[in-house]
């Protein structure tokens, strides 16, 4: 299996999944090898148990006690998901600045590290030798399909799965439309559809994704499955008080801050619903590349001091913003599936969701809007926050809900398209 | 010597306009939506099922009866959007053939949660009746069936009914049949009848139903079960909704034809008859006091109200809604009165419901919106727009007074 990030290496919901299907082809016997790529300096949180693999050889391999079957290797790599070609640049210069700094006295020229084949400067490049080494990597091992996560592991899917002549399964959890809208990167969309094309199945995480990768891809619909993703239930954990006692409502974003998760549309909702509620707080709980934007547009839209920016949260710190809120509200663009919603159902908070999106298909008790209809988003938000019947039915029902969508479905449902490929071969 | 009783329940409700929090327009209703609705219905429902009916009366020469109950609700649109509706029905009324029932005028729970409500609204819809068919009627049924012993200790004060009308669900009854006139516990006078809910449930439910072993359903095989009931019973009372006739089963299911053979079929055998309730009432004593103590009604397999007020939101919904009752009359505004009682169509209640939602089944298919949700919010924000019209009134009244 070829991923792009792993927990704790997560920056967003690929993450999540990869863990929640791998896991759970652990729990039914799947002998599984996850290469990752993993940039070797990274900072990560003091929360988050680090399992750092020897930064010695190119790929380090190493397991996890609680998954069995699973092993993982790593491959050092600057690829990051998420990235565009732009802040893949920047974040290499920062890294090869801090190993420089590192490196005491050891001064060596960002080009010359380069000559040294950790990293390359260029994301497509970096792409290639990621397969070039998954490829390698596949060599000594014992494996029966190859199964791809996204764009970037695609051209190593295709490396190994031509190599050893295994089938390629390519699992399409966003698409170029889905993160940068009309605006497509043309070198990714190719890479996107040569995967595809290769692929002797392709999983998409809903019929959503399903129709894109069928009209935009010119992909023929009977190789396309549909495997929705499933949530991993947290239990109950002991509600201790968060020292909250403010009778504010909080509204809750959490997710990437960028174009796809359409946050002006929340800021021009959270307008609205200030203009008729006054006890309301909106927190943006995430980074991304329209941060500073939406700041700004918070100030601008004067409500700046009603709106609150907590940066990326991981772990404790999600569950701790879940605990204070009283809805959740994702008016993505563009959302393949979206699993944050059912991580906030899990957690009793009731969401709002974009029908433009892939989650909107497998829940029912949730409200459902248009990404656009800023009135109508906001004339939820104000229902919610103001009829405590609403906000209870949907919280247990939803709760209820979410409990039917596990990952053990998902991993027997790729289990069972993985035998397709095999009998087909 | 079994008797059929067929009673037809007619009814559309008012849908609600999308409606949101920001807006403050005092129209609620959708028109459009209504009254497309009403002309579809008619048109596949009520006009051809009139002119069957109609034929049916007439070739039988006074031998094929039934009984209606419309609502209120339907009677205001019906005269809007399809007056030639209106007229057939007039033309069934002047067979002497079809009795007309009486119920709540807006199809409303209000006997839950207003005892006053409800009386203004059946004195209400009698008026009604009286005016548009010229017949008083003489037999009650409450909104969705929903009964017990209270109503019928009600409707018996109230003087001026002979029967009530309620579901005939095996928990009621044990062992005894539905198809006997009955005694509500605790009423000297009034009698009841019981929908046979099995009979009844195979034309207006199992009709077109091609997994259900006695599909195809002929008229003869019909009238062979009600021949059945000889011997033990007097009377098979079938109620249904008038829709299920080219609405709920489509024309190409054969339900006309059905229907078209039914009085042929069930006359043939010399001891049968069909009666409206008035008569079977008049006909047969009554064989045992029943009592029902809890809530019952004709909804789903609980029969209880569970379709209505099963979640804190479609509770919640309807008891602000009555909470308001005293302002909103104070109010003496004909336009917030009428507008008050419209919203208390238990329909809004119905779209609330979340029981089956996500299987997506017969509630389904009568929403007309996407979600119980947003059927809540847009009812909450209608009637949060219709109580500030009172606050408003009340204002305007004490300045009026003032001087």
């Amino acid at each position: 299996m070829l991923g792009w990030e792993f927990p704790p290496f997560i920056s967003g919901g690929l993450g999540t999944a990869c863990y929640g299907l791998t896991r759970a082809m652990d729990q039914l016997g799947m002998e599984v090898t996850f290469v990752l790529p993993k940039m070797v300096e990274q900072t990560y949180a003091t929360h988050v148990k680090l399992l750092s693999p020897d930064s010695r050889t190119s790929a380090a391999s190493f397991k996890i006690d609680d998954l069995k079957n699973v092993k993982f290797c790593t491959i050092g790599s600057a690829l990051q998901p998420y990235s565009t070609p732009e802040t893949y640049h920047q974040r290499i210069e920062g890294t090869l600045r801090q190993k420089h700094l590192i490196g005491g006295g050891n001064v060596r020229s960002a080009s010359q590290l380069m000559d040294s084949k950790d990293y390359s400067t260029d994301m497509y490049a970096e792409v290639h030798r990621y397969a070039a080494m998954a490829a390698e990597l596949a060599q000594d091992r014992q494996f029966e399909v190859v199964h791809a996560h996204d764009w970037m592991t695609y051209p190593a899917g295709i490396a190994v799965a031509a190599m050893s002549g295994r089938p390629l399964i390519v699992h399409v959890h966003s698409t170029e439309f889905d993160r940068s809208g009309e605006h497509v990167n043309q070198m990714i969309y190719d890479i996107e559809r040569e995967g595809m094309e290769r692929a002797d199945k392709v999983i998409t995480v809903s019929h959503f994704t399903r129709n894109i990768v069928i009209s935009r891809y010119g992909i023929s619909g009977d190789k396309v499955e549909v495997v929705y993703n499933g949530v991993e239930r947290n239990g109950s954990w002991p509600l201790d008080e968060t020292g909250i006692t403010t009778d504010e409502k909080i509204v809750l974003f959490l997710g990437r801050i960028t174009m796809q998760k359409g946050p002006e549309y929340f800021l021009q909702a959270a307008k609205k619903v200030l203009g008729v509620m006054d006890n309301v707080k909106f927190v943006m709980a995430g980074s991304g590349d329209l941060m500073h934007r939406s700041i700004e547009m918070a100030a601008e839209l004067g409500i700046g001091h009603k709106v609150l920016f907590t940066g990326f949260l991981r772990g404790e710190d999600v569950r701790k913003i879940y605990r204070m809120a009283d809805l959740y509200v994702m008016p993505s663009v563009s959302e393949p599936f979206g699993i944050a919603p059912l991580e906030a159902l899990d957690n009793d908070v009731p969401v709002i969701i974009s029908k433009q999106s892939g989650v909107a298909e497998v829940l029912t008790h949730a409200l459902k809007v248009d990404f656009w209809d800023v009135n109508e988003i906001a004339n939820k938000i104000i229902a919610v926050l103001k009829f405590p019947p609403l906000q209870m039915t949907l919280r247990s029902h939803g709760n209820f809900e979410v409990r039917r969508l596990r990952w053990k479905d998902a991993a027997a449902k790729c289990a069972k398209i993985y035998g397709e490929t095999l009998v087909s071969v | 010597m079994p008797s059929v009783c067929f009673y037809f329940q007619v009814h559309q409700p008012l849908r609600l306009r999308h409606y949101t929090v920001f807006d403050e327009h005092e129209h609620y209703f959708d028109d459009h939506k209504n009254g497309s609705i009403c002309r579809k219905v008619a048109n596949k429902c009520y006009l051809p099922a009139n002119r069957l009916i109609l034929d049916l009366i007439r070739r039988f020469d006074g031998r094929f009866k039934v009984a209606y109950s419309i609502t209120g609700t339907l009677l205001e649109q019906l005269q809007h959007y399809s007056p030639e509706v209106m007229s057939t029905f007039d033309a069934l009324a002047e067979t002497g053939c079809v009795e007309f029932l009486a119920e709540t005028y807006y199809h409303s729970l209000s006997f839950l949660y207003s005892r006053n409500e409800f009386v203004e609204q059946v004195h209400k819809h009698t008026e009604a009746i009286k005016y548009f068919f010229g017949q008083t009627p003489r037999v009650f049924r409450n909104t969705e069936l929903i009964y017990n012993n209270e109503l019928a200790a009600l409707i018996e004060s109230m003087g001026c009914f002979d029967a009530i009308i309620t579901e005939g669900a095996d928990h009621i009854l044990g062992y005894r049949s539905p198809n006997f006139v009955y005694q509500p516990k605790g009423c000297d006078r009034l009698k009841l009848l019981l929908k046979n809910y099995a009979l009844s449930d195979d034309i207006a439910f199992r009709f077109s139903n091609r997994d259900w072993p006695q599909w195809p359903l002929t008229a003869d095989k019909f009238a062979h079960w009600v021949g059945n009931v000889n011997g033990c019973g007097n009377v098979v009372n079938l109620f249904m909704d008038y829709e299920t006739f080219g609405e709920h089963q489509w024309e190409d299911t054969g339900i006309f034809d059905f229907v078209r053979h039914l009085p042929e079929a069930i006359l043939r055998h010399p001891d049968n008859n069909f009666k409206t309730p008035s008569e079977v009432v008049e006909c047969y004593g009554s064989a045992d006091s029943v009592d029902v103590p809890h809530i019952i009604s004709w909804a789903d397999t609980e029969r209880d109200l569970s379709a209505w007020l099963g979640n804190a939101m479609q509770s919640n919904a309807i008891h602000e809604l009555y909470r308001i009752e005293k302002q909103v009359k104070k109010t003496n505004d004909e336009k917030v009165i009428s507008d008050w009682r419209k919203l208390q169509a238990s329909d809004h209640f119905y779209y609330m419901c979340t029981k089956y939602f996500a299987d997506g089944d017969v509630h389904k298919y009568f929403n007309p919106y996407d979600s119980p949700y947003d059927s809540y919010i847009n009812f909450m924000n209608v009637l949060g727009n219709l109580h500030g019209r009172c606050s408003e009134q009340a204002i305007g009244g004490a300045l009026c007074s003032a001087p």
